[in-house]
């Protein structure tokens, strides 16, 4: 394992160094140097230490990153695959525009996290906040999966005003019945069924082997299913039609 | 010649950050240059400045007049009409250090004034509202001279550059002061100069934002009905009139300020408990031109505090955090890291959520 001093690196020096590694590297003293990590692919396994600047992993194309903190703004942005984990919180517009891979955070989220999130073919990108998340959750969501999970303890609701506006794509997973929170008239929301739960299952347990919770605990509670009524998205957004 | 602000479009991010000791502990000013540091490309090297609060204890009664002239003649002209105006106690060059990264520098001066007595009776003001005027009056009439910074007990520093240069240039490391805020700018539409760096000031009301004003002429047109005059050419300055007029003239407090600025929507204000959404009502209501639209995050300082405040979308960044006395506030974790590595709680306020910080009654 490659062991890379950020401080007093730019964060072009920085990914130079990762390149140049055998692809196993741990980055110290981090304090905002953007784009960690962009573009990496498979063979790539980072850790960061301290705190990444913003667009950790932007373009991500495989690689693996694991954050001992919080991280900034854009984790993710347009990441195509790999993983990212975050053992903190992270800042606002977290997989902004993914299209693949994971995000896993074991802290809360703040405005527009899944911000046009989409899905093609066999990509189906997915993230999973364990505590709640702010406005806007899912805003333009074209596909993909969001889940919730309201682990916090601030007393503040899962999700913050206006989440959903102007989804048209994809699901967002709530751990919560949501009865005081309002979402816009293109979506529909229910109760997961049991099958849906079971899917769950896909997506809770990577992030029950990142942050040691229990899957049987977590999924021991009501989940709010939130889908677009993609029958006719864009009636009475001009005119009626 | 080459263009003013307003002149030209250039398509930005800009840096804020702040510090505050809520004891009234004074720090020197290299604590917030270091903030700037990890944002430095959140700037171009177009403008970068800093307000201290608390640096001119020996100074507290008199208002501290920071100007800019760009030649000897508006020199002449300025003080001309200052000590038409005012006993000048003090008047004095700003300590620089002659670095290369700043360059065409203009001719940088303090003045330590008292209003002039017998001014204030006959024209029937009170000792503020009598700096204001003459401030507007020398931005708006005289040519090159620009008054930067005209609070007691507090000064702003800018300049075209980087803001750790410009804190270096101003050798901010020798005023100590209870709350410092910070900006480092990307101009958005406009080339930088010197009065455009931030943050803008009056009386002791600073503000530093990261941001786009899109109701800037709504806002500017209300608010030069009350004699204010935006001179600077760039949007920020006419927040800190705004603040101005809420806070001194209509004795708003902060966060009343704040749901003017940044006022919730009106389906969030619906779910509000009667009397705060009648209350709410009537701010958005009644100061219905002040409501300022389009991405922000500011931090505006004032004497024996500061607020934070992002626009109700949360269209810009903005994290806090503590540690024992000390509140730091930043566009970014790594910035608050950078001016105390062992920072606890650390969060996000929401959209149009002031943080408000108060330095302990009489501490300052």
């Amino acid at each position: 394992m490659k062991i890379i001093e950020a401080n007093g690196l730019d964060c072009r020096e920085i990914n130079e160094a990762v390149r140049q590694s055998d692809g196993v590297c741990e980055i110290r003293g981090c304090l905002g140097q953007r784009f960690i990590a962009a573009g990496a692919g498979e063979n790539f396994r980072l850790t960061v230490r301290g705190v990444p600047g913003n667009a950790l992993g932007a373009y991500l194309n495989g690689a693996e990153i694991y954050t001992e903190g919080n991280a900034q703004d854009a984790v993710g942005d347009t990441m195509n695959a790999g993983r990212i984990v975050v053992n903190g919180s992270i800042g606002d517009a977290a997989g902004y525009a993914m299209r693949g891979g994971m995000i896993l955070v074991r802290g809360s989220a703040g405005y527009r996290a899944g911000i046009h999130m989409k899905a093609y073919r066999e990509k189906l990108p997915v993230m999973v906040i364990g505590g709640r998340t702010g406005s806007f959750l899912g805003e333009y969501q074209a596909g993909g999966v969001i889940v919730v999970l309201g682990l916090h303890d601030d007393g503040k609701d899962i999700v913050g005003n206006f989440p959903c506006t102007g989804m048209h794509g994809g699901r967002l997973f709530l751990r919560s019945r949501c009865e005081r929170i309002r979402f816009p008239k293109q979506v529909h929301t229910h109760l997961a069924s049991d099958a849906e739960k079971q899917e769950l299952q896909t997506y809770l347990t990577p992030f029950c082997e990142a942050f040691g919770y229990s899957l049987e605990t977590l999924l021991d509670a009501d989940y709010t299913v939130v889908t677009p009524d993609s029958k006719n998205p864009y009636r009475q957004m001009y005119v009626a039609n | 010649m080459k263009p003013l602000e307003g002149q030209v479009r250039i398509p930005s991010g800009c840096a804020i950050s702040a510090v505050i000791a809520k004891d009234g502990a004074r720090m020197s000013g290299r604590t917030v240059i270091e903030s700037m540091k990890p944002m430095h490309e959140r700037s171009n090297g177009l403008g970068g400045g800093f307000a201290g609060y608390g640096i001119y204890p020996e100074y507290r009664d008199l208002y501290a007049l920071h100007l800019f002239y760009q030649d000897r003649e508006s020199r002449r002209q300025g003080e001309e009409l200052l000590r038409e105006s005012f006993e000048v106690v003090q008047a004095e060059d700003i300590p620089i250090r002659k670095i290369p990264a700043i360059t065409d520098i203009p001719i940088i001066k303090r003045y330590f004034v008292a209003p002039l007595q017998s001014l204030l009776s006959r024209l029937q003001l009170d000792e503020e509202e009598f700096v204001v005027r003459t401030v507007m009056r020398i931005n708006t009439t005289l040519d090159g001279a620009y008054v930067f910074s005209s609070g007691k007990n507090m000064g702003t520093f800018k300049a075209v550059g980087f803001p750790e240069d410009v804190g270096v240039f101003y050798r901010l490391e020798e005023y100590e002061g209870y709350s410092w805020t910070a900006h480092g700018r990307y101009p958005t539409n406009t080339p930088g100069w010197w009065g455009g760096a931030h943050p803008f000031t009056l009386l002791d009301r600073s503000v530093v934002h990261n941001g786009e004003i899109s109701s800037y002429d709504a806002n500017r047109r209300f608010i030069e009905m009350f004699g204010y005059q935006c001179t600077l050419q760039t949007d920020t300055e006419v927040i800190t009139y705004i603040a101005d007029y809420l806070m001194r003239r209509k004795g708003l407090s902060a966060s009343e300020t704040a749901s003017v600025v940044a006022a919730p929507f009106w389906s969030t204000i619906e779910r509000k408990e009667p009397e705060e959404r009648e209350k709410l009502t009537w701010l958005r209501t009644v100061f219905s031109s002040l409501l300022i639209t389009g991405p922000f995050s500011i931090v505006l300082g004032y004497t024996g505090g500061l607020m934070a405040l992002n626009d109700r979308l949360k269209l810009r960044s903005m994290v806090v955090g503590e540690k024992g006395e000390k509140v730091y506030i930043a566009s970014e974790e790594a910035a608050i890291r950078a001016m105390e590595p062992e920072a606890e709680n650390i969060w996000a306020p929401a959209g149009g959520e002031p943080v408000i910080v108060q330095v302990k009654e009489g501490a300052f």
